[in-house]
């Protein structure tokens, strides 16, 4: 069998894979089926290759995407998420990542600008002070991680679909994809009709204090009808799109709807 | 003569011999299936963020990290439900739950419970259930319907807000899912143990007789 290279000149060879293994999932997601594979092969795989573990990953994945449909069938944009009172807030509010606090984003206020690009009219980037001058609203609202933990908040900014209509963003298209500073390039899709949800937030204060760090200073996507993954910190940009782009989780595997 | 093949006429003069009709067998094992995938994967989910001071062993978990867990809990959970649906609509259209889990009399029950924990409970007519098992079985099948509902809560707390609203609130409804998926692994031990030492039982529920 041909031995292939992948050499890139002037790469180390040691360092490129040491970096290239940083960027992988856990070993054991990539395999995530494998002890599934003989259960799966019962019944639910009939007439597929049993042996093949790949083949109920496929079925998974297809079913997801099933269930993606279904949720947003299910998905009424008129349900809002139960509020709160004040003395239900969880305190102290978990910070929760895949990184240790230490080692999240250290966004400089000052010289953050949010990027809006794609199907929108006015494609100018926002500093935090224009964003800070649009009207606000508060809400306290239970934070459901996909863990199965879930703790109650309060959140205030702008409403997204209110800066959507802003910016003359085309709200036909299907997905208002977000990019992150979180290392490794954090990012989400959300689709249209729960970006145009009326509690879904550009949120700037947790607590009416100023978004901490630990929360995603200077701007998070409040989205109560969505597990927490799809509530992205530290955005940097987003993009009104017609295209399927992918999230950080949702392409290891979280099913990409993940509605509440 | 023994013959191995029997006539339309022969299984139509034994019908009473019949104790597990196929709905209840295929339904049986599908629904014997679909619970194991989701305890299993729900294991896996539990691990992620456990409710007490213990985790399952990774052996006993199915998907590999929560991201598979949970692809397999929300794929089986179609199997458990439509399964469970069908065999609800059947058992009470056909009469089957009047007629085998009903009357569940408190005197029924006090003394089969004293019988079985004396061991002079028989197993002679398969046909008619004990009280000892009416109240199993019915009551595996109301936690059945609870962990359904709510596991459906937790994966709608908005849309199915109600849903959540009837078992207190979302914390509550993990505890309850929780507690269900624990009575349902209590009753599978007993289950398959009382299968095992009455073997024709077992038999009846894979060839019907």
């Amino acid at each position: 069998m041909a031995k292939r290279t992948f050499l890139v000149p002037g790469v180390d060879k040691r360092l490129l894979i040491k970096d290239s293994i940083k960027t992988m999932p856990d070993v054991t997601r990539r395999r995530f089926i494998a002890g599934g594979a003989s259960l799966g092969a019962l019944t639910l795989l009939t007439g597929c290759d049993v042996v093949d573990s790949s083949s109920a990953e496929e079925m998974l994945k297809q079913v997801s995407k099933f269930n993606d449909a279904v949720q947003a069938f299910i998905f009424n944009p008129d349900a809002l998420a139960p509020t709160f009172a004040e003395s239900a807030i969880t305190k102290p509010f978990p910070f929760n990542a895949y990184y240790d606090l230490d080692d999240a984003p250290d966004v400089n206020g000052a010289d953050w600008k949010l990027e809006v690009r794609g199907l929108v009219d006015n494609k100018k980037s926002w500093t935090l002070d224009e964003l800070y001058k649009l009207p606000q609203v508060t809400q306290i609202t239970r934070h459901i991680c996909v863990e199965g933990w879930s703790a109650i908040g309060s959140w205030t900014g702008t409403p997204l679909r209110d800066f959507l209509k802003l910016v003359g963003a085309d709200t036909r298209a299907k997905y208002v994809w977000f990019q992150c500073a979180d290392k490794d390039g954090y990012n989400s899709p959300l689709d249209m009709r729960s970006a145009l949800h009326p509690q879904t937030q550009m949120t700037f204060k947790y607590a009416d204090e100023i978004l901490p760090r630990a929360y995603g200073f200077p701007m998070k996507i409040r989205v109560p009808t969505k597990l927490g993954f799809k509530n992205p910190k530290y955005v940097v940009s987003m993009e009104v799109t017609n295209d399927y782009k992918g999230g950080y989780w949702e392409d290891q595997g979280y099913n990409s709807f993940s509605g509440s | 003569m023994a013959s191995l093949t029997v006539t339309d006429e022969q299984v139509r003069a034994n019908p009473a011999k019949v104790i597990q009709p196929a709905w209840v067998r295929v339904m049986h094992w599908v629904n014997a299936l679909a619970m194991i995938l989701m305890i299993l994967s729900g294991w896996q989910i539990y691990n992620a963020s456990p409710l007490f001071g213990f985790s399952f062993p990774r052996e006993y978990t199915l998907g590999g990290w929560l991201g598979g867990g949970l692809l397999w809990h929300f794929a089986a959970m179609w199997l458990l439900m439509i399964n469970g649906l069908a065999y609800l609509v059947t058992g009470f259209a056909t009469g089957r739950f009047a007629k085998k889990l009903f009357p569940i009399t408190p005197s029924g029950v006090l003394h089969d419970v004293r019988a079985a924990l004396t061991f002079k409970l028989g197993h002679a007519d398969l046909t008619v259930y004990n009280y000892v098992q009416r109240v199993l079985y019915a009551g595996i099948i109301v936690v059945g319907v609870l962990i359904v509902l709510s596991g459906l809560g937790m994966w709608k707390p908005v849309q199915l807000h109600w849903l959540v609203t009837l078992f207190g609130d979302y914390p509550t409804a993990r505890y309850i899912h929780f507690f269900c998926m624990a009575a349902i692994c209590a009753f599978l031990v007993v289950h398959v143990l009382l299968a095992l030492l009455v073997p024709k039982s077992l038999r009846a529920m894979i060839i019907g007789r």
